[in-house]
């Protein structure tokens, strides 16, 4: 690099141009909290829903599963998995209540979580009401 | 090696290596169980495998980010580390700390180590990459103010380089935005806003300061180059990578229930983030051309070179081919997601790591510059089969990405995520073949520690 440009001069632009930029980031950030209650429809969030994502965590199905496009690309996308399902809840409790305990052999299969009928309505309203988001019409279709 | 405490990074650099190796482990069990979906059901299900690939590989680059400040810090201080036995200490604390998460993560189901560790107290568990129980997370944050402590006093009280002041900067960085993986919210679109505030920024963020002073450090060293021309280089390089990348998150804001403007934003600046890494690229060739000396450890100039170049293809062209929001709104959360991340944190991350521990450790098993002639061949076999591999398997997984979305997201038929799976499994299988060079490489790579032979001298 030429000697016109010096060190003190790229350090300036370091400093400047990561605390301008990190501001704006900030700036930002407060602009999307205005504006999320209208997209997430956070007043729907019962406390069973907030118990479906607990179930959700600590069960790690993001280990296996993306939800909104995040996560693990092994299991389906489950941000849609609602609609995907006809919108019915029971389908999606029995779907997990169904998984065989030694797998299916040589195919992959969801493991068998033992959980019981509250908390797979608390899982299925969580899901339902993440298939609520308006996600900026993601996924472009309803296989996720 | 100029100053005794720097000897405490051997062992950083040694248990980096042993977590690096279970990764690769775990990673070829899960690329087995994308074939073969039953492989080791239900004793350990993908998801524990998933968790013990990705957070040995959390751990393992931030034992080799600590080992490789232990090393570089004195160095450039001009000074021993403020206290050896607070680093010898905390490395404990933090191999104990990994050991009994991975233990936990394989020996009961996950929701049972979620009630052994009092999740519900503060939930923080079960999201991506942050699935250490919070007992974990809390031991990590005191880690790293211990760890941090023990840097910045030794950085404070000696000479200030650019190369220790960004490190640190870096190291701060990175301290600080884990903080947020304690915050999860019952809301899922504000957990995930902030969840990237810890994943993104770390990763396209404050970790390539971290890259690039480690970078600089073992060119300064390599080359002979003039610190100032090399310091230069590394402030445009880090300007340019967090006046890219801090606005570069909206990236990840386009489908999550955020506002569309991030569409535009993301796509923006984050079409620019390969610059740094190009100019990391040009950096680490010129700096090599322009050397004033041989020096005889040739296996870590490669590493240094090889960093830069996989790095920009892994993170830059890679994460370019999927950035732009048109384009994200058919790849986001496929295997063309898989692909980058793979190169990107091999070539970024994993080889600098490699690359500093090619540099240090002769001197810290012998105390002379190079390994013997036959050890430095014997590593780069090993570089080349880890690196050639990874490539392969970037290229695989690019290719099942790119059958997955036409499958399943275009066309008026569009595939089920299962059915389209079984389509491109062919893709999956040659990426569990690359996937077996891989370890092959890493065995001769970590078998060209115990070659000996005459270690070589600096040439004059």
């Amino acid at each position: 690099m030429s000697d016109k440009f010096t060190k003190s001069m790229a350090r300036n632009i370091f400093i400047g141009g990561s605390l301008f930029f990190f501001l704006l980031f900030v700036g930002l950030t407060f602009d999307t909290m205005g504006s999320l209650p209208k997209r997430d429809h956070r007043e729907n969030i019962t406390p069973q829903v907030a118990n479906g994502k607990m179930l959700w965590e600590e069960n790690n199905c993001i280990g296996c599963h993306t939800l909104l496009g995040e996560g693990a690309y092994f299991a389906p996308e489950l941000g849609n998995v609602y609609t995907r399902f006809g919108q019915n809840k029971e389908v999606i409790k029995a779907f997990i209540a169904s998984r065989p305990v030694e797998g299916i052999p040589g195919r992959r299969s969801m493991p068998q979580f033992n959980l019981d009928d509250q908390q797979l309505d608390d899982l299925a309203e969580f899901l339902k009401w993440t298939s609520e988001i308006d996600t900026n019409n993601w996924p472009p279709n309803v296989q996720g | 090696m100029k100053y005794e405490s720097q000897g405490v990074a051997k062992l950083y650099f040694i248990a980096a290596l042993a977590l690096f190796t279970a990764q690769i482990i775990f990673g070829l069990i899960m690329a087995f169980q994308y074939v073969v979906g039953d492989f080791l059901f239900p004793e350990i299900p993908f998801n524990v495998a998933r968790m013990v690939h990705t957070n040995t590989l959390i751990v393992w680059l931030l034992f080799g980010f600590m080992g490789a400040a232990y090393y570089l810090v004195p160095e450039e201080s001009e000074r021993e580390l403020h206290s050896p036995m607070l680093a010898k200490l905390l490395f404990w604390v933090f191999l104990v700390a990994a050991g009994l998460t991975v233990a936990g993560y394989l020996l009961v189901p996950y929701s049972t180590l979620a009630e052994l560790t009092m999740n519900d107290l503060l939930p923080t568990m079960g999201r991506e990459f942050l699935e250490q129980p919070t007992i974990t997370k809390l031991g990590i944050v005191v880690v790293a103010l211990g760890f941090l402590f023990n840097i910045g006093m030794t950085i404070l009280s000696g000479r200030k380089t650019v190369i220790n002041i960004v490190l640190l900067t870096g190291l701060l960085g990175l301290a600080v935005f884990f903080l947020f993986s304690f915050y999860n919210p019952a809301n899922l679109v504000l957990d995930k806003y902030w969840w990237w505030w810890t994943v993104h920024l770390w990763v396209e963020g404050v970790w390539e300061l971290i890259l690039g002073s480690i970078l600089a450090f073992v060119l300064i060293k390599t080359t002979g180059v003039d610190r100032e021309v090399i310091e230069k280089w590394l402030y445009i390089i880090i300007a340019m990578a967090l006046i890219t990348g801090i606005i570069g998150t909206g990236h990840h804001y386009y489908w999550i229930g955020t506002p569309e403007y991030w569409q535009l934003l993301g796509s923006v600046f984050s079409a620019l983030e390969p610059i740094p890494f190009f100019m990391m690229t040009v950096f680490a060739f010129n700096m090599v051309n322009q050397r004033r000396k041989d020096h005889p450890n040739k296996a870590a100039v490669l590493w240094a070179l090889g960093c830069a170049v996989m790095a920009f293809l892994g993170a830059g062209v890679w994460g370019f081919l999927h950035t732009l929001a048109p384009v994200n709104y058919y790849t986001h959360g496929t295997q063309i997601t898989a692909a980058h991340g793979h190169m990107a944190f091999y070539g970024a991350y994993a080889m600098i790591v490699l690359a500093m521990i090619s540099y240090s450790m002769p001197f810290m098993t012998h105390g002379k510059p190079a390994n013997s002639n036959k050890a430095q061949v014997v590593e780069m076999w090993g570089f080349w089969l880890m690196t050639i591999s990874i490539v392969f398997i970037t290229l695989f997984l690019t290719g099942a990405g790119i059958l997955q979305v036409w499958l399943q997201r275009m066309g008026d038929n569009p595939q089920s995520f299962m059915s389209a799976q079984d389509s491109v499994a062919v893709f999956y299988w040659l990426r569990f073949a690359a996937g077996w060079f891989f370890l092959g490489g890493l065995v001769v790579y970590l078998y060209s520690f115990f070659v000996g032979g005459e270690p070589q001298e600096e040439s004059a």
